[in-house]
């Protein structure tokens, strides 16, 4: 039997455009390629390390961004996901803010 | 018929508007987030705190590791090709794009081999320095899951593909979740290649 459902579509409601999925796919995909050579590009170029750091950390953002939002369907995604994700990123910033400001007489030095 | 007695497994539930399997995986990613995060958390406070830190672009391999990140992300494109495959109804499409997800994994990991091996000829262990130790430890434990990832792809491509004749619904479900793994630990190579290799 092929267990067609009614109650759902063939694969949980993102049947819709596919097609236009896959472009979305090609367009994200050309550019991680090319953030990634500007990620390397960039570490060449000798900035001051709070520069460098804060510019590498933002590439690399917002290529985990592209990948969450369109090749994890996290754009579309329902609001429970996102509630889960957002507590998870609050319990990181304690994780690593809380002993950093136990020690911070040795930050920066 | 369903073959599944477990509700909402491809059913949506009324009330999270998901059905289980998603939510299921969403919240293993959450505490995958907090196992790399914690990690991520330590090299930070370790660098910060280490009277010096080598340079660490000088002691690693930045174009074997920049290949490496194309290779991943190239990897994360053929797997949800794979999952779009499905939506279209074309199963030999998938086997394709998911076969091709198994290989750029094998790629990556022959690739951090010869980054190991190297590293341990000249001499350099975990043991070596401090940078070493979390640098083993993040990548050893990223390449974990690498494997970890393409065993299951590998299982979907054949024999777990016989479930596209029983239920076609819940096979495109399992490919679409094994690729929200898949794409996460892209996401987690995203971050490490920079940390660790170019700062």
């Amino acid at each position: 039997m092929s267990g067609e459902r009614h109650d759902v579509g063939p694969a949980g409601g993102h049947e819709i455009d596919i097609d236009r999925h896959v472009r979305v796919y090609i367009i994200v995909f050309v550019s991680l390629m090319a953030l990634t050579l500007i990620t390397v590009a960039v570490s060449y170029l000798n900035l001051p390390v709070a520069a460098g750091v804060a510019l590498a950390l933002l590439i690399a953002t917002v290529k985990g961004g592209l990948v969450a939002c369109y090749f994890m369907h996290l754009i579309s995604e329902k609001k429970l996901i996102f509630v889960v994700m957002a507590f998870t990123v609050l319990f990181f910033f304690f994780v690593l803010l809380l002993p950093t400001m136990t020690d911070l007489d040795r930050v920066g030095r | 018929m369903s073959t599944a007695i477990i509700p909402y497994t491809v059913e949506i539930r009324p009330d999270t508007g998901l059905n289980n399997v998603k939510i299921g995986i969403w919240l293993f990613l959450a505490s995958e987030v907090m196992l790399f995060g914690a990690l991520f958390a330590s090299y930070i406070l370790l660098r910060i705190g280490a009277p010096s830190w080598p340079e660490q672009s000088a002691i690693l391999n930045v174009p074997l590791a920049t290949l490496n990140t194309a290779v991943l992300i190239s990897s994360s494109v053929t797997m949800v090709m794979a999952w779009a495959s499905l939506v279209r109804g074309q199963l030999g499409r998938f086997k394709l794009y998911m076969g091709g997800t198994v290989l750029l994994g094998l790629v990556f990991l022959v690739v951090k081999y010869f980054e190991y091996s190297h590293k341990f000829h000249v001499g350099n262990f975990p043991s070596t320095s401090t940078f070493l130790a979390i640098y083993f430890t993040l990548t050893g434990l990223h390449g974990l899951h690498v494997l970890g990832g393409m065993v299951v792809n590998a299982w979907y491509v054949w024999p777990g593909s016989k479930m596209w004749r029983i239920d076609r619904q819940q096979f495109t479900n399992r490919v679409e979740t094994a690729g929200l793994f898949w794409h996460f630990v892209d996401l987690v190579w995203i971050f490490l290649f920079p940390v660790l290799y170019l700062l």
